[in-house]
This record gives structure tokens, C-alpha cells and sequence, in this order.
């Protein structure tokens, strides 16, 4: 076995989704043997092109060689046939069997008599052979997070899977737990197998990858390069990039008062985890804040706090009223708006229809509601306002809200955020998944509403849109969160580099705090 | 992305295709359930023809015996009435996707209650109607509530699951009446009370013959306008109040109720405590209106037939008015019919055809050649 064969090659690779190219003519080979680490920041197309290779998806244009021989990739049933096996983030597997069971489940044998006990032989010694250790009659739900990964990774690994592709492995081990994932990691290539690791964690990308390919709005920065040779600060400048931004007119705002004051807050995930560790964080009125990082650091976590839908420790205070731990209708009174990372899960009620959907903070209230009752014609008058100033487009106010496209869906959550006439404002990656134009009004809106005066924490994983918008910016890794620095003293490969964890404050000299 | 199917080898030189809806069409739900009852009545028909029955005949029957005289339309719209009442318990409930299949137990309690007001001796004898009459609904309507608030507070508070503690309920509802109908409250060792005193009587039409001679045997009782307001009042609390509003909010989307700030525990407890409270006015109308006094198994499972009137009227209060006639008129029927089973077969398939035809709301279906 030798460095240079190659066990998967992807050329001219296109996959189109309705309104992006999602990888556009993107090459991506693996060798046998190797690690091999796709770097890029979510929506590049790194997950789009991974699932095309584990035959999720369909590519519309290109050729995929495994060991030299073309494929083609109709279901993931078809990629473990020809040994491509993916290990995905959310784990696939059924909390009430036992590992044996879960690995055998969708396969043909064993056919109708179980057998476990042979099964379970087999699975301990392929466990054992690979060094993931786990017992096999244990059941899902009595394992960590880590053992039920090397379940997902033997679940490959007996399908006869020799190239695997890990989407963010990382994301959900503690450190001890990566450790023993890298450990096994190199095993397995030792032996001859082979990994595509996808990750944005540039200190494990260069701790455990031989090759590293970086992925920018769908196309390839770097194809292939060792490794070694590569300073995080390289990595991190071909990954996020920096593209000459169009110009938008932000007219110059003195920041007031303080209206969002947190200190020392801590929050732990759904999972128990610390996610949120004494964040500190200021916002003045008339200010846009931007809190830069890859998602899963804690971002959706600091939402949640703030708008009273998760419990922490420490202090919030808007416009002087504590809100931790305090009711959601607490923090909706004193004037937080909220728009979500979550659109259809959270922010709308799909089959509501758009007034239901935008009386959802203000139904309490006059004019809306008196007393126990809602004025219905009040409600429909002000959604009908609402739909066309926001230029919701739906053909009427009794469209369920499911109906809508994601840009449109977002101008109705911000209508109805924007429309309680709020203080503070917590947008979570508002632009996500939307097309140009839903972008642009979105960013109008917000400056609009930094200039009449609202403190606004804007959330996003797009460096871009954050030095467009704010005015100062943050970044939020693992749940702490940055000193504040103008935007204008921001430089993006700094920002790049802690967003990725490899440094941990952006400058060395006291700033002040916003 | 459109939502297709993925293609597999067929026979046929057609394929089936179902695509998602974009736009409801106004009618389309009431469209789509005239549609399945038709559909039920022929695989019902069917099923009949195959007992050796003539489904016309038998068909026939059932409109002759429930609408068709004024006499056998009032026994429907007493049939109906219960109906109504424990019809709207469950589209309270359901509309939150809160699964109350007890409306039974909370209508024992409710009957319970009403016949409690009687029998316990506190009221001498001779207090007049307008004292009886609302403390007993108010009794039923208080048990009743009783009865639900107590599954609802378990789900609110322990996140037990509402489907088996209402059911639970009722069995122990069903053993609270017989331990008082066989014990305390027998009359004379048979498992029944008393009759109840004239004035605990709900108001009959035949009551008032002397009036309008035409009323004489119209046992149509006030119960029934009662059911009626109580389906505008919840129609109206659905539809036009706040708590309403929230409810409709939990059953689309509870994370989407919480982030609009409802304590969705509190309105858990409200809604059951409305559910239960409306079942348990069938039972106080029920045995105050019909019965006249608390027996064992008064209720032919008025409850559980709520469950099929609520899916039938698809959670719409003012549609559970039509859909407990309709069945109030089977049940009717069904005294006449034999075999027996023939209406009990006509509701399973009608509750069948129902429900699946839900799927017709959500996609279009095509045929696509070849």
C-alpha cells in the first residue's frame, strides 16, 4: 500500500438546489491510508458534497472513482457497497437496543432468528480488533455521547465500510473523548482504512489531518494540501474568506444607554454540557453587536437566556429589569424581540395562518386583546398592515404560515418582532438560507432599527454580514465570549482564528468594553 | 424540493402521485368528509349486502327510525345531546393535541355530581327548579372538571401521559357510580336510586303539551339547547379569545407557544379542567334530563363515541353539532337493526374513512402516466 493511491477521486463534482450552486466543479480526492480534513464554514458545501459521496444525494454534473472504478451512487445502500460508509453528526441510532441490534438493523443477515449471541461475538471482536471499545449488549441509552459514536463508526465499520466520512465529529465530545477518537482514528488508518474528517476546529484539523481541502461558497480554496505545511492562520483566511463587500450606507448613530447588561452568565445545554461560561456582554441603544462564531459554540444557548427560555446563572438585566431565569412573557413586556435561528420550529406556527402567526406576541395587549377576549377584526387590520409593509407575499392573511418561503417567513418574524417596538433585538442568523433580495431587506430592517435606537445582538456565522452590520463585533468559542472590538479595528484573520479557537482574544491591549 | 415518492418498478402503467398542497381551498375540509362518509357508507353497504342485508333497506331504516317523524327526530336529539357535550370535551382537548379519551369517566363523575345534589338530602323537599336545576349542573360541571383537572395536572406537573390516566379515570369513575348505586344510594337492592323529584327534572317539551299540544311525547329536553350554546361558547372561546388562541398555538407548535411566552403547564390544567367540565354537563344533563335517576351503565359509552363526533367534526365545535346528530340517529337505528352490530360497523368504518381521508387535505393526489 502505497501514499499515492487513491482511494476516492471526486472531479467536476456540481450540485444545484434551487436558487445556489451548492458545489460548484468542486475536485476532492482521499488516499488510501490517510486523513483527510474538508475545512469550510457552514453553507460552503462541505456537507453537501460528503453526502453526495455516501449517495444521500444526487450530483448533477461529475464523475466519482472509488479505487479507480466509477461509481454510481443511487442510496447509501450503493456507497457502503463500494466500502463508503458516513458517520453523521446526529447520531442514527434506536436508545432502546443494544448496540449488536442496532449495527444489524437494516441489514440482511440475520434473517428472522436472531441470534444474538453470535452476533455479539462478532461485533466484540471487530470492536477489539479496532480498538472501539464498547460493550455490545449494552443498550444506546446507557452510553456517552463518545461510546455511541464508535457504535455509529462499527455500524460502518461492519458494513465493510474502508473510507469514512465523519461530519463534525468533534462537536459533541468533550476533550477526553476526542482524544480517544483521534487514538482510534489513527488505528484505523494505520490498518488502511481511510477518513474524511469534516470539522472547523482548525487546532484538531492540523492535530489529526494529513491533507487538508478548504470550501468557500461552494468551490474549492485549497485542494488537497499537506497538512504540515499550513499555519492555522492560512487555514483560517482561505476558509472565511474575505470578498469586497458591497457597500451599504450605514448613517452614523451615537450608541446611547446601556440596555442589554449581562454578567457572569452561565447556562449548560440540553445535553448537560456547559455551553454559556460567564459570558459577559453590554449593548448600548442605537448599537448593533455582532457575535461572530461557528454555530454550536453556544450562540442559539445565549439566545435562549436572554428571552427567558433557558435557565443560568449570573445576571441579565435589560433597561435595568432582571430577566434570568424569569417567565418569557417577563422578557416580551420589558421589550426583547426575538428572532430565531429556528424559523419554522420555533418562530411560526406552520398551520396557523399568517394573522395567528403575527398576533403571537401582541395578543395580550390592547388593541389587540381586551381582557380574556381578542378583537378579531383589530388583529386581521393590523396583520393585513403588517403583511403589506413588510411585503410579506402571500396571497392573503389566511395563508398558513407553512406556506411561505424562508425569505418570506423571515420578513413575517421580523415584522412581528420589529412591530412590539422592542428595546433589544436578538436576531440569530437571520439571513440563514435566504436568497439575495430576503438578505438585503433583511439587513435594511436592522439598520433601520439600529437608527431609530434599538440595541441589537446580531448572531451570525457570516463574518461578512457582522462587518457589514455591527458595530462592534464579538466572537463566541465554546462558550465564551470575547472582549467587544470596533469593527473597524477588526481584522478577519483574527476573527477567523478565534472563531476557530486558536487564539482566545482578539487584541492584547485593554479595550473597553462596549 | 418537491416531495415525491421515489420511483419503484409497478405493473401498472400508471403511478400514483402524491403531492404536497400549497394552498387549501376554502371548503375543501368539509368537502373531503362528506366525501368519506360517502366512501364508508359503500364499504359499510358492502359489508351489509355480504351479511345478506339489503344495504337500501337497511339504509333506509335508519333515516325512517331517527328523522323520520317528529317523534323519532326529538329520541335523535336526545341521543345528540350527550353527544354534543362529550364531543366538544374532546375537540377542546384534541385541538392541543391533549389525547383526553376519558370524557366517559368525566361524564360518571358529572352524573355523580348532578345526582349527589339530589339524593345527599340538603335541599328539603319541594325547592324549586331554578335551585335544583343549575346546582345540579353546576355539580356535573364541577366533578367533571374534577375528574379531567386531575389528568391534567399529572401531565403538567409529572409529564404523565394524559391517554392513560384519563382512561384509568374512567374505570375508577365507573366503580365510584356502581359502589353508590349498589350501596348507598340503592333503592330497595336494585343498582339504581331513586327517582329524582319533578322539580330536578331538566325541562321536556312534552312537559309543556298543555301548551302546544303538538309537544305531547317530545322528550327533546333543554339539555339539547344547552349542548347548542355550549358549542357556540367554545367555538367562540376557540376562536376569539386569548386562552383559545393559545390552545390553537400549543397544538400547532408547542416550542413556538413557549417562545410567545404561554405557560404551557397552566393551560394544560385550564383545558382539561374545560374538557372535563364539558363531559361532565353530559352526564348532569343526562341523568337530570333522560335518566331521572343514577343507574349503573346509563351511558352506552356516550364518552367514547365524543372521540369519533370530535374527529368527524374535525375539532370544529360548531361542526360537532352535525356530527353528534349523525350519530345520535345511529345509535337510535341501531335498537332496530339486526343484526345489532350493523350501526356500531357503520361508526368504526366512518371513524376509519374520516381520518384517513386526512391525507387528501394535505397532498394532492395524481395519476402519472408512464
Amino acid at each position: 500500500m502505497t501514499e499515492t493511491t487513491l482511494a476516492v477521486e471526486m472531479r467536476g463534482i456540481v450540485k444545484r438546489f434551487p436558487g445556489v450552486v451548492a458545489n460548484d466543479h468542486v475536485d476532492f480526492d482521499v488516499r488510501v491510508g490517510e486523513v483527510h480534513a474538508l475545512l469550510g464554514e457552514n453553507g460552503a458545501g462541505k456537507s453537501t458534497l460528503m453526502n453526495i459521496l455516501a449517495g444521500l444525494y444526487g450530483a448533477d454534473e461529475g464523475t466519482i472513482r472509488v479505487h479507480d472504478r466509477v461509481v454510481k451512487l443511487h442510496s447509501p445502500r450503493d456507497a457502503i457497497a463500494v466500502g463508503l460508509g458516513m458517520v453523521h453528526q446526529h447520531f442514527t441510532l434506536v436508545d432502546s437496543l443494544t448496540v449488536t441490534e442496532n449495527i444489524l438493523l437494516g441489514l440482511d443477515e440475520p434473517r428472522f432468528w436472531m441470534n444474538l449471541p453470535l452476533y455479539e461475538a462478532k461485533v466484540e471482536s471487530l470492536a477489539a480488533k479496532t480498538g472501539l471499545a464498547v460493550d455490545p449488549a449494552a443498550k444506546i441509552w446507557q452510553l456517552s455521547v463518545g461510546e455511541q459514536q464508535r457504535v455509529e463508526i462499527l455500524k460502518m465499520l461492519y458494513r465493510g465500510a474502508e473510507i469514512l466520512i465523519m461530519d463534525e465529529p468533534t462537536a459533541v465530545l468533550a476533550p477526553q473523548e476526542i482524544d480517544e477518537l483521534f487514538e482510534t482514528l489513527r488505528g484505523m488508518t494505520a490498518a488502511g482504512a481511510s477518513v474524511v474528517f469534516i470539522s472547523h476546529k482548525l487546532d484538531e484539523v492540523t492535530r489529526i489531518a494529513d491533507r487538508v481541502t478548504v470550501m468557500r461558497r461552494g468551490q474549492v480554496t485549497a485542494a488537497g494540501e499537506p497538512a504540515a505545511g499550513k499555519t492555522k492562520r492560512d487555514l483560517a483566511q482561505l476558509m472565511v474568506g474575505r470578498e469586497v463587500l458591497e457597500s451599504i450606507d450605514k448613517a452614523t448613530v451615537s450608541p446611547g444607554q446601556i440596555v442589554l447588561e449581562m454578567t457572569g452568565v452561565s447556562a449548560t445545554s440540553d445535553r448537560g454540557l456547559r455551553c454559556l461560561d460567564a459570558v459577559d456582554l453590554r449593548i448600548r441603544s442605537g448599537q448593533i453587536i455582532g457575535l461572530a462564531g461557528v454555530a454550536g459554540n453556544g450562540q442559539s444557548e445565549l439566545a435562549e437566556v436572554i428571552t427567558g427560555l433557558r435557565e443560568c446563572t449570573g445576571s441579565i438585566k435589560v433597561n435595568g429589569q432582571e430577566l434570568a431565569n424569569r417567565p418569557v412573557a417577563e422578557a416580551i413586556d420589558a421589550g426583547v424581540a426575538h428572532v430565531p435561528e429556528d424559523r419554522t420550529g420555533i418562530g411560526s406556527a406552520p398551520n396557523l395562518s399568517l394573522t395567528d402567526n403575527l398576533i403571537m406576541k401582541a395578543y395580550r395587549s390592547r388593541p389587540i386583546g381586551h381582557g380574556w377576549s381578542i378583537d378579531d377584526s383589530v388583529a386581521r387590520a393590523r396583520a393585513q398592515e403588517l403583511k403589506d409593509l413588510y411585503e410579506v407575499s402571500a396571497p392573503s392573511i389566511n395563508t398558513q404560515a407553512r406556506l411561505l418561503s424562508g425569505g418570506n417567513l423571515q420578513r413575517l418574524i421580523l415584522a412581528r418582532e420589529i412591530s412590539s417596538e422592542p428595546g433589544l433585538m436578538v436576531a440569530v442568523q437571520p439571513t440563514r438560507g435566504l436568497d439575495v433580495g430576503a438578505i438585503e431587506t433583511v439587513h435594511k430592517l436592522l439598520l433601520e432599527q439600529r437608527e431609530g435606537g434599538m440595541a441589537v445582538l446580531l448572531i451570525s456565522e457570516d463574518l461578512d454580514e457582522i462587518l457589514m452590520l455591527a458595530d462592534r463585533v464579538a466572537v463566541i468559542y465554546e462558550g465564551r465570549i470575547s472582549r467587544s472590538i470596533p469593527v473597524g479595528e477588526a481584522e478577519v484573520g483574527e476573527l477567523g482564528l478565534m472563531m476557530t479557537g486558536s487564539v482566545t482574544d482578539a487584541t492584547a491591549g485593554p479595550t473597553p468594553r462596549a | 424540493m418537491s416531495a415525491t415518492s421515489p420511483t419503484r418498478r409497478s405493473l401498472l402503467p400508471f403511478a400514483l402521485r402524491m403531492e404536497r398542497r400549497l394552498e387549501s381551498p376554502r371548503g375543501l375540509g368539509a368537502l373531503t368528509t362528506i366525501g368519506a362518509v360517502v366512501v364508508a357508507l359503500l364499504i359499510s353497504a358492502v359489508i351489509i349486502w355480504w351479511q345478506g342485508g339489503d344495504p337500501i333497506d337497511v339504509y333506509a331504516h335508519i333515516v325512517r327510525s331517527s328523522l323520520g317523524s317528529i317523534g323519532v327526530v326529538s329520541d335523535t336529539l336526545v341521543k345528540a345531546t350527550p353527544l354534543i357535550f362529550t364531543g366538544l370535551a374532546c375537540s377542546v382537548a384534541f385541538r392541543m393535541r391533549l389525547w383526553n379519551i376519558g370524557a366517559e369517566g368525566q361524564l360518571m363523575m358529572g352524573a355523580w355530581g348532578a345526582s349527589a345534589v339530589v339524593l345527599v338530602g340538603w335541599l328539603p323537599d319541594g325547592t324549586a327548579s331554578f335551585i335544583y336545576l343549575p346546582l345540579m349542573l353546576l355539580a356535573g360541571l364541577g366533578m367533571g372538571g374534577l375528574w379531567g383537572g386531575i389528568a391534567g395536572w399529572l401531565r403538567a406537573r409529572f409529564n404523565v401521559n394524559e391517554i392513560i390516566t384519563t382512561l384509568m379515570l374512567v374505570y375508577i369513575s365507573q366503580e365510584w357510580v356502581k359502589f353508590w348505586v349498589f350501596g348507598p344510594w340503592s333503592e330497595g337492592g336494585f343498582q339504581m336510586t331513586e327517582r329524582f323529584p319533578r322539580e330536578a327534572w331538566l325541562p321536556r317539551l312534552t312537559d309543556h303539551s298543555d301548551l302546544v299540544s303538538d309537544f305531547a311525547g317530545l322528550t327533546v329536553h333543554l339539555g339539547f339547547a344547552l349542548a347548542v350554546v355550549a358549542a357556540v361558547a367554545v367555538w367562540w372561546f376557540l376562536n376569539r379569545t386569548g386562552k383559545g388562541y393559545e390552545i390553537r398555538l400549543i397544538g400547532d407548535n408547542p416550542r413556538a407557544a413557549r417562545y410567545a411566552g404561554i405557560d404551557i403547564g397552566r393551560t394544560i390544567i385550564l383545558v382539561m379542567l374545560i374538557s372535563g367540565a364539558l363531559a361532565g354537563l353530559a352526564g348532569a344533563a343526562e341523568v337530570s334530563g333522560v335518566v331521572h335517576r343514577l343507574q349503573d351503565n346509563f351511558s352506552p359509552g356516550y364518552g367514547f363515541t365524543g372521540i369519533i363526533v370530535a374527529f368527524l367534526a374535525r375539532f370544529n365545535p360548531l361542526g360537532v353539532i352535525v356530527a353528534a346528530i349523525a350519530f345520535g340517529a345511529l345509535i337510535l337505528a341501531g335498537r332496530e337493526i339486526q343484526p345489532a352490530g350493523i350501526p356500531q360497523m357503520i361508526q368504526g368504518v366512518v371513524l376509519f374513512c374520516v381520518i384517513a381521508s386526512d391525507v387528501f387535505l394535505r397532498y394532492r393526489v395524481r395519476l402519472v402516466r408512464r
